[in-house]
This record gives C-alpha cells, sequence and structure tokens, in this order.
C-alpha cells in the first residue's frame, strides 16, 4: 500500500491496515503522537479502528521543544 | 504573595519555561528541575520517521502542566489545526496561542490571534495568547474568554528585554484575566522587572536554553523572579523628585 505520511511517499505492508498497526510498523508511541487522516484529526480511542487506505495522506506530529 | 490562578489551575511559581534550543535533554530537564517552574511549552511538529527527537522525553508530563504551543502558524487556521492536534496529542485544553506570519520579527497578528482564540474557547480550550503589548487587544482575548494574555516585552528570543513597559503597565491595571510577560527577556533583572512592574508570571526560553551554563542561568531566573515577588510583598516605596536624606538632618558639626 502507498501512503503519503508526513510529505513522503512510502510504501508500506498491506496489514498495516489501521494507524495503530501503522504506528507499530514506524516504531512510533501513541502517547503524545496526533494522527491526521486527510486532513481530519483521529483521536487515540479511534486509532484500532480507523483504516488507512491506498493513497491516504496521513500527517503524524508530536511534540518537540518550544517556546 | 497569593498563588497564581489561570482557568481552573493554581501555582505557587511564576517563572513559566520554554521547552526550545536546550544542549541537551539532559540539560533540559535539568534546568526545567532547578527554575522551580510548574508550567512548561513545548511545539508541535511532524515526528521524524529517522531521527527521532530525544528532547520531549526529557520533560516530565505528571510534574509540569506542559502547555504546547501554535508555532509555525501564520493564520488562525493553521493555529486551529495545530490546536487541534495538540489537544489530541497531549489530551489536555491548555494551548499557547501563537501566530506569527511575519518571520524576521516573529510579531503576532493580532486579527488572526483573535479570531483564532475566539474559535478555540468556544471549543473549550484555555487559550494563552501571545500578543503584542497592546491593551485593547488584550481586552478583547479577555472579553472572547482567554484565560491569560500573554504580552512580548522584545521579540522572541532577541533578548532586549521590556521594550513595551508603558503598554505592559496599561495590560497589568486593565487586565481581569493573569498577564504573562513573554519573549525578550534576556536577564534576569528583565524577569524580576516583569515581576515589580505587577504581571503574574513571566515566560522564559531563549535566554535559559542557550546561556553558556543553562541550569545556573534557570537558577538566577529563579531567584531573579522570586527576589521581585518578595520586593512586591515588602511595599516598594512610592517614587519622588526630590531627595529626601537617609541620614539624620540634625546633629551637624559647626
Amino acid at each position: 500500500m502507498l501512503i503519503r505520511i508526513n510529505g513522503r511517499e512510502e510504501t508500506v505492508p498491506d496489514t498495516t491496515d489501521t494507524i495503530t498497526a501503522l504506528l507499530e510498523f514506524l516504531n512510533i508511541q501513541a502517547r503524545q503522537t496526533a494522527v491526521e487522516v486527510n486532513g481530519a484529526v483521529i483521536e487515540h480511542n479511534s486509532f484500532a479502528a480507523t483504516k488507512l487506505h491506498n493513497g491516504d495522506t496521513i500527517e503524524i506530529v508530536s511534540f518537540v521543544g518550544g517556546g | 504573595m497569593k498563588p497564581l490562578k489561570i482557568a481552573d489551575k493554581t501555582f505557587t511559581s511564576r517563572l513559566f519555561i520554554g521547552t526550545g534550543k536546550y544542549p541537551s535533554p539532559e540539560i533540559l530537564a535539568e534546568s526545567l528541575d532547578v527554575s522551580g517552574t510548574e508550567v512548561v511549552t513545548v511545539a508541535l511538529r511532524r515526528v521524524s520517521l529517522t531521527e527521532p527527537d530525544p528532547t520531549i522525553d526529557a520533560i516530565d508530563f505528571d510534574k509540569y502542566l506542559v502547555v504546547p504551543n501554535t508555532s509555525g502558524a501564520k493564520n488562525a487556521e493553521e493555529a486551529l489545526r495545530l490546536a487541534r492536534l495538540a489537544r489530541s496529542a497531549s489530551g489536555l485544553t491548555w494551548l499557547k496561542l501563537e501566530v506569527t506570519p511575519d518571520p524576521v520579527y516573529l510579531l503576532p497578528d493580532p486579527f488572526e490571534t483573535l479570531q483564532a482564540a475566539e474559535i478555540l474557547v468556544k471549543e473549550g480550550f484555555t487559550v494563552l495568547p501571545y500578543i503584542h503589548a497592546d491593551p485593547t487587544l488584550a481586552k478583547r482575548l479577555e472579553d472572547v474568554g482567554c484565560a491569560a494574555v500573554m504580552p512580548l516585552g522584545s521579540p522572541i528570543g532577541s533578548a532586549r528585554g521590556i521594550k513595551t513597559a508603558e503598554f505592559i503597565s496599561i495590560i497589568i491595571e486593565q487586565a481581569n484575566v493573569p498577564v504573562v510577560v513573554d519573549a525578550g527577556l534576556g536577564l534576569p533583572s528583565h524577569a524580576a522587572q516583569a515581576i515589580e512592574m505587577g504581571a503574574d508570571a513571566v515566560l522564559v526560553n531563549t535566554a535559559i536554553a542557550i546561556a553558556k551554563d543553562p541550569v545556573k542561568m534557570s537558577r538566577a531566573f529563579k531567584g531573579a523572579v522570586e527576589c521581585a515577588v518578595e520586593a512586591l510583598e515588602a511595599g516598594p516605596i512610592e517614587e519622588q523628585q526630590q531627595a529626601s536624606a537617609s541620614s539624620p538632618l540634625t546633629g551637624f558639626l559647626d
């Protein structure tokens, strides 16, 4: 499956078909992370149920030092 | 001094710390610890898929109230997007709203800030807007329900101190919400000046983060803020034009 993650085209296995699976695949902790799929913020309690599709645009953001 | 109350939370420390630009996560953690701060700010960025930022692991989310900012937003729409993502990531509704379209001075856009603040308050955010030291704007933001206002002393990271003192004084005089002086504080004396002027708190980042010894500078800012608080409690004397002798005016030699 070809999806766009944080501005880059990435190929992920077809089994990586939910946000939870994607975060695991990318080795990113779900804690303190926010995810947007095609412009819509997905709440944490929907990570496991949100299906990903070929061509989706995904933003994964988290906190960094800032003022 | 009475504890500082913002929205539904009370704080003992009057020093808020920004967490950007520290040389290492360890130095950040120690600087936060010695500062006695209870409120820290963070930014929201894309997760790097190759090099994760370890800075955030240095911040104890249970110990400090972590307030995400909307840095990078150039208009209200971008600020709203960042705010909603930040709430999703932190699970908290506190937000430092900053909208800075100008890349040179990073001065906040008052129109976009007010527009975003109004929407975010309605969405249940506790909004702390970063603003120019404009008393009228501060009132407008208070009127739409912001929990505090954060006027700038001088441009972000400039270390130029409180160039806006006259107008920050008016904001302090008129505000019914806490006033946090943010941006441009380069020295502990600048922070002390803000508190002595009657500001409820100060937010410091660059002056500590890129000092030669951030931990020592953090301690210095803590001391300055506490000194200023103590001075206010002690009851400062009034300024006057003429001299008033400190030594007795009697018993002089012939």
